[in-house]
Parts: structure tokens; C-alpha cells; sequence
């Protein structure tokens, strides 16, 4: 965890794994820079990478804190940005070359520029549609103008309607091969009878050309589509960044003993790899040499760490608290501890995809309404004798203003605006999927180390005299209590001649004396050995003076938990660590419903359980050993600083401190919801008025238009209120 | 009346070159980092290649 505040994982790491050779012979290095959100900080990277000798280019991305730097061939020095980098003060990950191939958002760029392609048309078909509209009023202007100005707005718009309505047409072809229909149906007859019925209106010098409509109405619904894409990249890539800024390399040791950064995914099983203290082991390994203590509780949310020497098994994800430790992989990654919990997500996410979204239950009965009624409406005029021109008008016309403009906006505009609320309270929501489904739940099951603790250690009783002493020689060490102690002492002076002996503690002379902080039989405490959470400090011949550390609970999680029974929830503990530890975290906080020592296995079970009785459960879990029950919940949150699996496994993740954040979720998904239904409503209060308009021929292009913008403008404006709830 | 033989189609030129800008600016990647952009212009040392 640690390694979000800096990157010293990567320092004295080679890193030319992942550079690039660019074509021209350069070499090139995209790195993720963590902190950088102005102006300021943008130019002193630049300034200072670019400083570095044979560093072509620096260039940082500030909407995706990619930075890209190239060398001059064969000169590329990886360590030594991420070193200048850390001195500047920002953390910092490379990018696995394939994985950034991968993080180009082709979808978007494509759903982008068909929006450009579609909003220009919009714009500039006005040129002609306008002065054709006046002539519908009785302007002086000829039928031979009208329809010369038809035929002008055509040149616009039935190349924009065909290019940018691609990705409807894609998708509703896609839908029918699998005998079905989905949304986009719809709107691809409606569009292509559309642009044909104008055409040959136009040819036959009639007065109902709807181009302007085609257009418009692929412009709108484009918005909503695009939203709904921005909505699931920007927060995939948002978490996939606090992933990789977490555990980006394994540091493979070559046989003269040299670690090499490589990613993850290419060690293999057999491969010795080094892992420094503060660090997470990265695969299932056997420890080969080294001492030092392992805190499992991502893995098994056991709170309290066990001793790690030579035979002891480091499972993967198991934090490295103590001395330098060498393991030996049992597996690759794919298929560690991990392969039975993968296999439980898998079944998870399956149950996930049969969810029915809002807008598909929405499209269930808009589609066959519809359609129903343009048939009814083009049966109706042939009955009653109006021809076939006339009757292929009149359901065309149903077609277009019962427009589903309003409904494909309905939901994406309250999604990305409930989205853009909560990631500014430090929130990623990874689809509007997620959103409809934490508005619906009735149960929430907290896991307890790391979510309803703070997953550290901290400080619990000190010597107020020695805590000053000891915080000198603990600011000269990464190990994870020291960091604790240095941290409760606050800011002071580091012992400048202090040691770190591996595996014992930190050595330093202070006034004189020496002063050893670490393991009560190195300090030389003349005592049994302890709990591992504790540090001895010893000055000279002085009695030695214990420091205990505990995992804390959050300030604000008994707040949170209270609340969430406000909003109507049952609040579970579901934990793995032992009795005793979950017992007192559940009294802590309030809730009477506890169950501990669970296995990940369990864990899923006891979810399936209260869902199999009906209850629609929000998981917040952060370990290995929850990642499986995570993807099983209705709807699941993990903190930024959980591990990988189950940040993947979470429809949410919340990246600032507070426990509060679940019931923020949880509030702005309801009113989400609400506002949703609310702009169905209207959409179908607006289709029961127009649909029976189109039927009776009252609608000319010119209402059309009209009448199919307003309704748009209004839902988004509708969806538009949750900011403004934001602020009172 | 007869001007709009003329205007017509210079008004769909116009168009044309709009879109075309468009085309190009979406194309040499201008619209990839809004926020950098922004803020470059008021560094000192003058950078006018987009990113």
C-alpha cells in the first residue's frame, strides 16, 4: 500500500522490458504519472524528464497522465525517469507495451468523430431546411424553390444520417441475426424509411421531406450513446490506472542475482524473484531466503501478519512487512491461489450479464409499440382510402416523432451526470449497469480488514518520551511499522547514520548511544517473542520501551454503518479473519450480524445465500478472499486500495479514505434512478401525444423537428438536476 | 432569386471546408488531451506540435 505514496519498488529496477523501438531507431516509453493535475506540474515533469542526457522528448498527456518519452537509439534509461520522476515528486508505473496497444479507445474515437460528422449536419442542413419550412407557411417562395432547397438539404444530410448512423445499423443487424431486437432496430427503419420516403417525396415535388429529421435524430441519439461509452471507458481506465500503479513488475533476479522489472503475466513458474519490503508478492511463491513477517490480510483478511523465512509458502498478494525476501515461483500468475476464486467470478459475472438494464426493459415495450402503431397508422389510411403515398407518410411520420431520442437519452444522461458527481467524490463507477443495480439493493455486507479497518497498521499506546527518539530512526525505514511510527510521531529529523539490518530492525547512534528499533531479541527485550504487530526501541543501556500497533477501524465506519440502516439496509460482517478481531470490530461499529473465519468459498456461499432468499445484496470487500462473493452480489465496491482481482471483480471502486463513500454511492444511484424513471415517464407522456398526431397526418417535418429536439433537450435537463441536488 | 444559384453551392463549399477542418483536426490527434492543451499555452518555451 505503500507504494501509491512513491514508487521505490522500481528504483534500482531495470525496466527496458518495457521499451519500445520505434520505427525511426528511437526507443520509447509510455509511463502512467500518478499526482499530476496542472499546468504547473505538467511543465516541471516535461522540463525535468527532458533535462535527462539522450531524452529526445517528454511529453505528458494531462487528461490521461500518460507521459511518453523517447531516447536517441540504444541510449533509453527507464530508471532514470521514474527516479526523476519520484524526485519530483510523482509516482509513476510503465506501461506493458501491449496492454497501452490496448487502452486505445477505438470505440470512442470512432463514436466521436461520427458525433462531429453528425452534429455538423445538424448544423449546416439548417441553411436549407429553414427557408423550406417558411415555404410550408405560405412564404413567397415556389413549389420548383422548395424543392430545390429539399434537394440541397439532402447533399447534407443523407451522407451525414449514413456515415454516423453506423453504429445503429451495425448494431441492430448484429441483433436481428441473433433473432432479436434490440433498441436499435427501430431506429435503423426508421432512419432508412426516413431518408427513402424523402427521397422520393422530394422527386415528386411533395411537401414532406424529413432530411433534416434523419440527421437530427442521429445527432441525438449519437450523444446519448457516446455518453454511455465515456461513462465505461473513462472509469475502466481510471481503475485499471490505481491498479497498475499498485503492483506493476515483478522483479526477476537473473542468475548473477540482477533484478530485471518484468510484468507480471510473463513469470513463470520455477523464476526467483525479489520481493523488497513494502511490496506484494506477485505470484504463489516459496520464500528461498530472506526473514521477515507476511501480512495476509489481502489474501485470507487475516489481521495480524505471520513470520516468512526459508520453505514458508508467500502466497500471492501477500504484503512483505519485514526484510528483502527471495521466493521461488510455484505458478505463473494466471493460475496461482487464484484459479478457484477466478472460477467463482466467472459464474458471477455470467449472473451479471443477464441483468436487464432500464433502457432494454424500456426498448422491450417501445419497440413492438411502435411498430405496431406505424402498421396500424399505414393500415388505417389505406382503409380509409388515402393511397399508398399518403399511408407510407403518415407511418414513416410515427416513426420519426415517437423518435426514441428521448428514451436512448433518458438514461445515459443521468448515468454520466450521477458518474461525473460521485468521481468527484472520489468514486470510479465502471458502468451505468452498476448504477441501476446499487440503486436496488437492500443488504450490504461489509468485509471487515481493509473495509471497515483501514488495512494497516497504526500506532496504538506509546511512551510519549521514546516515541520522539524512535521516530528518528523509524523515518529512515520503509518498513511498514515503522512508517506507522514515524507517521503518529509526525514530522521530524531521520537518524542520518541509521542501518536497516534485514529481517531485525534499524540501527543508529542518537547523541551518542546507540539506539536499535525493531525485534524485541535484537533490542534485547528479555521477553518471550510477542505478537508480531509490536516494536521494541532500546537507547543505550535503558530499559527497552514496546510499541504496539493494531489494525485500526475507520473513523467513519460506525457513521457508515448507521446510515446505511437509515437508507433502509441490513448490514452484514462477513470476514475471514478470526473471532476475537471480527467481534470487536462488529461491536465497534454496531452490527449484530457477524459471521468470521470464512474461506473465500464461503464467503460466495453466504452471498448466494441471502440472495437465494431474496435479498439484493452490495458486497465492499477489498481482499483476494472476497473477490469471489464481489462478483456474485447484486452490486459490489471495493476500495483503491484493494487488491487487483477484486477491484475487477467490483462494480465501484472508491479511492478516497472514507467508508462514507458506500452511502454516497448508494444515495446518488437512487436519486439516479429516480431521475431515469422520471424521464421515461415524460418520454412516454410525449410519445401518447405525438404518436396519435402522426397517425392523424398532423405532423409536418417542421413539427417533427421541433417536437423531437424539445423532448431531448428536456430529459437531459431533467438529468441535468443531480448537480444541482449536489449543491444544497 | 437568381443569386441562389450562387449561393447555394459556395454555402455547401463553405460546409465542406468546415467538415474538413474538422476531419483534420480530429485526425492529428487535437482533441486527445483537452486538459494539457489547455494549459500549454501559457508556458513560456513555446510548444505548438500537438501531442
Amino acid at each position: 500500500m505503500t507504494s501509491l505514496d512513491t514508487s521505490p519498488h522500481l528504483i534500482g529496477v531495470d525496466l527496458s522490458g518495457f521499451v519500445r523501438i520505434e520505427k525511426g531507431g528511437s526507443e520509447r516509453l509510455e509511463l502512467l504519472v500518478k499526482g499530476a493535475r496542472c499546468a504547473g506540474c505538467m511543465a516541471k515533469i516535461e522540463r525535468g524528464v527532458k533535462a535527462l542526457p539522450d531524452v529526445e522528448t517528454a511529453r505528458l498527456n494531462l487528461t490521461t497522465g500518460r507521459l511518453q518519452v523517447t531516447w536517441r537509439a540504444g541510449r533509453a534509461d527507464p530508471a532514470a525517469v521514474v527516479r526523476e520522476l519520484d524526485q519530483l515528486g510523482y509516482p509513476s508505473a510503465p506501461f506493458d507495451p501491449l496492454e497501452a496497444e490496448a487502452q486505445i479507445d477505438r470505440e470512442g474515437r470512432k463514436l466521436a468523430m461520427a458525433l462531429g460528422v453528425a452534429g455538423f449536419g445538424v448544423g449546416n442542413v439548417m441553411m436549407f431546411s429553414v427557408p423550406a419550412w417558411s415555404a410550408l407557411f405560405g412564404q413567397e417562395m415556389g413549389d420548383g424553390s422548395r424543392t430545390a432547397m429539399y434537394w440541397l438539404s439532402a447533399i447534407i444530410a443523407a451522407p451525414c444520417t449514413v456515415y454516423a448512423g453506423q453504429t445503429f445499423f451495425q448494431s441492430a443487424w448484429r441483433s436481428l441475426r441473433r433473432g432479436r431486437a434490440n433498441m436499435d432496430v427501430p431506429i435503423s427503419l426508421g432512419l432508412t424509411l426516413t431518408l427513402l420516403i424523402s427521397f422520393s417525396e422530394t422527386m415528386m415535388g411533395g411537401k414532406h421531406a424529413y432530411f433534416d429529421a434523419s440527421v437530427s435524430l442521429v445527432f441525438l441519439l449519437l450523444i446519448g450513446r457516446y455518453f454511455d461509452h465515456q461513462l465505461r471507458h473513462r472509469a475502466r481506465g481510471a481503475a485499471r490506472a490505481l491498479m497498475m500503479l499498485q503492483a506493476p513488475t515483478a522483479q526477476l533476479l537473473d542468475d548473477a542475482g540482477t533484478a530485471h522489472g518484468v510484468p507480471v503475466r510473463e513469470v513463470r513458474a520455477g523464476d526467483r524473484l525479489a520481493v523488497a519490503p513494502g511490496e506484494r508478492s506477485p505470484v504463489d511463491g516459496v520464500v528461498e531466503s530472506g526473514l521477515s513477517e507476511l501480512d495476509l490480510a489481502l489474501v485470507t483478511g487475516e489481521s495480524a501478519p505471520v513470520s516468512a523465512g526459508p520453505g514458508v509458502r508467500a502466497p500471492a498478494g501477500a504484503l512483505n512487512m519485514g526484510g528483502r525476501l527471495v521466493i521461488r515461483a510455484i505458478s505463473a500468475a494466471e493460475d496461482s491461489t487464484l484459479a478457484e476464486t477466478a472460477r467463482l467470478m466467472e459464474a458471477g459475472a455470467q449472473s451479471k450479464s443477464r441483468y436487464v438494464r432500464l433502457a432494454d426493459k424500456a426498448a422491450h415495450i417501445y419497440v413492438p409499440t411502435v411498430h405496431g402503431l406505424a402498421a396500424l397508422g399505414f393500415i388505417g389510411a389505406l382503409v380509409m382510402g388515402l393511397g399508398v403515398r399518403e399511408a407510407l407518410l403518415r407511418a414513416v411520420a410515427v416513426l420519426i416523432v415517437t423518435c426514441p431520442c428521448a428514451l436512448g437519452l433518458a438514461v445515459p444522461a443521468v448515468q454520466i451526470a450521477a458518474s461525473g458527481r460521485l468521481f468527484r467524490k472520489g468514486v470510479l463507477v465502471k458502468s451505468g449497469a452498476a448504477l441501476e443495480r446499487l440503486a436496488e439493493v437492500d443488504t450490504v455486507v461489509f468485509d471487515k480488514t481493509g473495509v471497515l479497518t483501514v488495512g494497516r497498521a497504526t500506532l496504538m499506546d506509546a511512551d510519549s518520551d521514546a516515541l520522539p527518539l524512535a521516530a528518528q530512526l523509524a523515518r529512515a525505514s520503509r518498513h511498514p511499522l515503522s512508517r506507522a511510527l514515524a507517521e503518529a510521531a509526525g514530522p521530524g529529523p531521520a537518524a542520518p547514520d541509521a542501518r536497516e539490518v534485514a529481517g531485525q530492525g534499524v540501527e543508529a547512534r542518537i547523541d551518542g548511544e546507540t539506539a536499535r528499533l525493531g525485534r524485541a531479541l535484537w533490542v534485547g527485550a528479555d521477553i518471550e517473542a510477542g505478537a508480531e504487530t509490536e516494536l521494541w526501541f532500546r537507547l543505550g543501556d535503558r530499559a527497552p520501551v514496546r510499541f504496539a500497533f493494531a489494525d485500526d477501524l475507520r473513523p467513519d465506519a460506525p457513521a457508515t454503518v448507521a446510515a446505511c440502516r437509515k437508507l433502509g439496509l441490513k448490514v452484514l460482517i462477513l470476514s475471514g479473519d478470526i473471532g476475537p478481531a471480527v467481534l470487536r470490530a462488529a461491536l465497534a461499529v454496531g452490527v449484530e450480524d457477524w459471521t468470521s473465519g470464512l474461506t473465500p468459498v464461503d464467503k460466495a456461499a453466504a452471498v448466494d445465500a441471502l440472495q437465494a432468499k431474496g435479498h439484493k445484496v452490495l458486497m465492499v470487500g477489498d481482499g483476494l478472499n472476497d473477490a469471489a462473493a464481489l462478483s456474485r452480489a447484486h452490486a459490489s465496491m471495493a476500495p483503491g486500495l484493494a487488491a487487483d482481482v477484486s477491484q475487477t471483480a467490483s462494480d465501484l471502486v472508491f479511492t478516497s479514505d472514507r467508508l462514507d463513500s458506500v452511502v454516497i454511492a448508494i444515495r446518488v444511484a437512487r436519486t439516479a434512478r429516480l431521475l431515469a424513471l422520471q424521464n421515461f415517464a415524460f418520454s412516454a407522456l410525449y410519445n401518447a401525444v405525438a404518436a396519435p398526431m402522426a397517425l392523424l397526418g398532423l405532423v409536418s417535418p417542421f413539427v417533427a423537428a421541433i417536437a423531437m429536439s424539445s423532448s431531448s433537450l428536456i430529459v437531459s435537463l431533467n438529468a441535468l438536476r443531480l448537480y444541482r441536488t449536489d449543491r444544497s | 432569386m437568381n443569386i441562389i444559384v450562387f449561393l447555394a453551392p459556395f454555402s455547401l463549399l463553405l460546409a465542406g471546408l468546415g467538415l474538413a477542418g474538422f476531419l483534420w483536426t480530429f485526425r492529428s490527434g487535437q482533441y486527445d488531451d483537452p486538459e494539457g492543451d489547455a494549459a500549454r499555452i501559457l508556458f513560456d518555451r513555446d510548444d505548438d506540435r500537438p501531442g
